[in-house]
């Protein structure tokens, strides 16, 4: 009874002691705060990488590609159809893209992925449909131009497109040619002005910008080079094939005058795009071919927004000429499977793995997590480290204990010597500093856990009471593609920290309560 | 017992006319109950060994009243921790009631403290984050567990507070320490040492840290103790006016009983 007198009384009367504990439960908010944040990048990032991907891949590495795609198909049913939810066949093949900036009207060359879908089914096998800009097309994709309307509910200030802004450019286009081929007696003033706010705000700035640089520039006519035969094509009224564009392959992400995040398109939906890719001749000769954008593509994974441009499957299996001779079947290079929920990745792997063999097929076959596998395991060990680090502070601030009940034992070695003369034991006397350290770290990895838990649920208030303070953005969605710092709190993690930072207040009270249970009674009593 | 008494103290000069040969009549039948036989005990410093004790024979009847005095280093306070079972002497034996105790193991010891043999100090050694009423209620704290404690709680609650009537601080009960004066400390540490209402109450200079009036208001209680409840005290002090108010007076000088003489 004394023991829980005693700790108690000595918890409340101790406050140097109790300052010794900030330190543990600092240590222990930061370790709440850290893992809570890592938990959420990484469960944002497993989303966002699982969200494009299908659960399991099998690709081929030919140039032909996978023949016969509904066989394998097949094959695959018969071998985990219970397992499977969904079942998509696509060509992905590294393409180059080539666009006129509408910012500076200069054009732009970048490598792509290219992957050939069939809408139909690709939308069952990944969470691609979700991340499109057009409520439409986020319904089912049909590679079709709409009027405008891109963005609403998603991006509310993304700028004209669709329709609207094609019949306005090609109106512009039209006379910019004219212009230019009636050549003599022109003035510049007479070339129009772009007619668009080329950036996502109407500001002036970005409309000065605009206007200077087209004016400096000659405008040319795009698509269309001079050995290929005139098109009659009207870019007013009709389209090419349409192409979904991962969002950073054409626009950049940066602030405007008042520091305010902004995204700058170079191209949108409406504009038309060239893209070159190998055809599967031997050896392989480029091929391209005029895309008009039909929506874009924005997964936040700054990976996949970079690089994805998705076309229709069977467009790209005839430009590349993907058709057995004999049978007329069209092939793919990856079959894409979606398993039920709940089921073993790795078993499905292993078993197809089985029935192509590589050594056979050629085929690669992966599982999601196989193929970003090493970013995976780099945020595990960045986890894993930071919180090696952090529990390193918490035995810091156990040092700190340490001393600091070193201190107190040697303060109240009387009091050992009283409890010593009225028959308390030693034992008795140990758990006296031992409860009291329990107090201590209980206390201490407590008051931590609801600030941590606190500073977890305002972090993004925090975070911008902090770029108001310093001026420096704490979290620059620029760099990141959230627009709010991601969360997620996991109770055993939190049950964990806060075991272990009890554990170690307990395990610094063990040398000074030994200390204290050791004293001499009599020496103790003596002392002054 | 008495014979091995008559043996212990060989000669005993006689002081002045208030002296006696042997005890009061009332305690001459009492059997003993703490007996030291041939008590040695040193001290180190350094190398060198500082003889404290040098062989000491002493001896407690039941209900008696015994001053152990003797000047500056003489070894009474030494001789008092030993009693209590504090120390352990370097040779010679100490009895309880007929059982040695000076050799038993530290959890018996612990215990002999706790229940048997009550302790007051020149400076009080209260403990200081708790209150008087806290203080007094230590040793059945120490004694019982929690639930134990718990369930009896209001019967301990009821003693403590009438030893602290008993010694006047009725009043005090949820006082600290450091907000009363010595002389009501003093009372506290009396009214602790009853709470488990000992055979033997030791006393190491009571008096010696008080004022004359406090000082006598403690020695009041004492004897009261002494003599209305039958308590066995055994004092350490210097101060010889106290020393003449106890039943038997024993003089150490150098680590041995230089003299024991009897007031009636």
């Amino acid at each position: 009874m004394y023991k829980l007198l005693l700790s108690w009384r000595y918890l409340k009367s101790r406050y140097i002691a109790l300052a010794s504990i900030v330190s543990v439960t600092l240590g222990v908010a930061t370790l709440i705060v850290v893992n809570s944040v890592m938990a959420g990048f990484s469960d944002e990032m497993h989303k966002r990488l699982h969200g494009i991907l299908s659960d399991v891949v099998i690709r081929s590495h030919d140039l032909n590609g996978l023949p016969d795609p509904q066989w394998h198909m097949d094959e695959i049913q018969k071998l985990a159809g219970d397992q499977i939810e969904a079942m998509t066949a696509a060509i992905q093949i590294p393409a180059m893209i080539n666009f006129r900036d509408n910012i500076q009207g200069q054009w732009i060359t970048q490598p792509i992925t290219l992957i050939g879908i069939d809408q139909q089914t690709y939308a069952g096998v990944s969470d691609f449909s979700e991340y499109l800009l057009h409520p439409d097309n986020r319904q089912q994709l049909d590679f079709l131009l709409k009027e405008n309307d891109y963005g609403r509910g998603k991006k509310d200030r993304f700028p004209v497109s669709g329709w609207a802004r094609r019949r306005v450019s090609a109106e512009w286009q039209t006379n910019a040619a004219n212009a230019q081929t009636q050549q003599d007696g022109i003035d510049a003033a007479d070339i129009p002005a772009s007619p668009f706010p080329l950036v996502d705000d109407s500001g002036i700035e970005g409309q000065g910008e605009t206007v200077e640089g087209l004016d400096n520039g000659v405008p040319g006519v795009p698509f269309q080079s001079v050995d290929e035969p005139e098109l009659v094509f009207d870019p007013a009224t009709e389209q090419h094939t349409g192409i979904v564009l991962g969002i950073s392959i054409c626009s950049v992400r940066g602030r405007d005058a008042d520091g305010e995040v902004m995204d700058y398109y170079f191209a949108l939906p409406g504009d038309d795009v060239k893209v070159t890719f190998p055809n599967t001749g031997q050896p392989p000769k480029a091929v391209s071919d005029s895309f008009t954008i039909v929506d874009f593509y924005e997964s936040e994974m700054s990976e996949y927004d970079s690089s994805f441009a998705f076309v229709p499957l069977s467009k790209i299996q005839d430009l590349r000429g993907m058709v057995d001779i004999q049978s007329g079947v069209k092939s793919v290079s990856t079959i894409q499977l979606k398993l039920k929920e709940g089921a073993d990745l790795n078993a499905v792997r292993d078993k197809l793995q089985a029935r192509f063999p590589i050594q056979q097929f050629g085929y690669q076959i992966q599982t999601w997590r196989d193929m970003q596998g090493p970013l995976l395991a780099a945020v595990q060990l960045e986890t894993t480290i930071l919180n090696i680090l952090l529990f390193l502070i918490i035995a810091v601030a156990g040092f700190g204990i340490l001393a600091t009940f070193f201190m107190i034992v040697v303060e109240k070695t009387r009091d050992v010597g009283i409890l010593k003369s009225l028959g308390a034991p030693s034992g008795g006397v140990m758990s006296i500093f031992l409860g009291y350290g329990l107090s201590l770290g209980t206390v201490g990895s407590g008051v931590g856990l609801v600030l941590g838990l606190l500073f977890v649920d305002h972090i993004n208030t925090i975070a911008g009471w902090i770029e108001q303070v310093t001026g420096q953005e704490v979290f620059d969605p620029t760099v990141y593609y959230f627009s709010q710092i991601p969360v997620i709190v996991n109770p055993v993690t939190c049950v964990w920290v806060v075991l272990g930072a009890i554990a170690i207040a307990v395990i610094a009270s063990i040398l000074p309560a030994r200390k204290a249970a050791k004293l001499h009674p009599v020496e103790a009593l003596r002392y002054e | 017992m008495s014979s091995a008494f008559e043996l212990t103290y060989p000669e005993t000069p006689r002081q002045d006319n208030e002296t006696q040969d042997s005890l009061h009549p009332r305690l001459l039948t009492s059997p003993v109950v703490l007996q030291a036989t041939g008590v040695t005990k040193s001290y180190r410093k350094g190398k060198v060994e500082v003889p404290v004790l040098n062989g000491v024979d002493i001896e407690v009847v039941e209900g008696e009243f015994q001053a152990i005095v003797g000047a500056s280093g003489s070894g009474k306070s030494t001789l008092l921790h030993l009693l209590a079972t504090l120390d352990k002497p370097d040779s010679g034996e100490i009895f309880f009631e007929d059982n040695r105790i000076d050799n038993l193991p530290a959890a018996s010891r612990d215990i002999l403290r706790n229940r048997y043999i009550g302790m007051i100090f020149q400076f009080y050694h209260l403990l200081p984050e708790l209150t008087a009423l806290e203080n007094v209620l230590m040793p059945v704290m120490i004694n019982h567990g929690v639930v134990s404690y718990m369930m009896q709680r209001w019967k301990f609650r009821k003693r403590a507070k009438e030893l602290l009537d008993l010694v006047g601080l009725s009043h005090r009960l949820k006082h600290r320490p450091r907000e009363m004066s010595g002389g009501e400390m003093q009372r506290v540490a009396i009214a602790r040492s009853l709470m488990a209402n000992p055979r033997l109450l030791l006393a190491d200079e009571p008096t010696g840290n008080l004022d004359r009036a406090a000082g006598e208001e403690i020695m009041s209680i004492i004897n009261e103790l002494n003599s209305a409840y039958d308590v066995t005290i055994i004092m350490v002090t210097h101060d010889m006016s106290i020393a003449a108010q106890a039943d038997r007076t024993v003089r150490l000088a150098e680590g041995r009983v230089e003299s024991v003489s009897f007031q009636s």
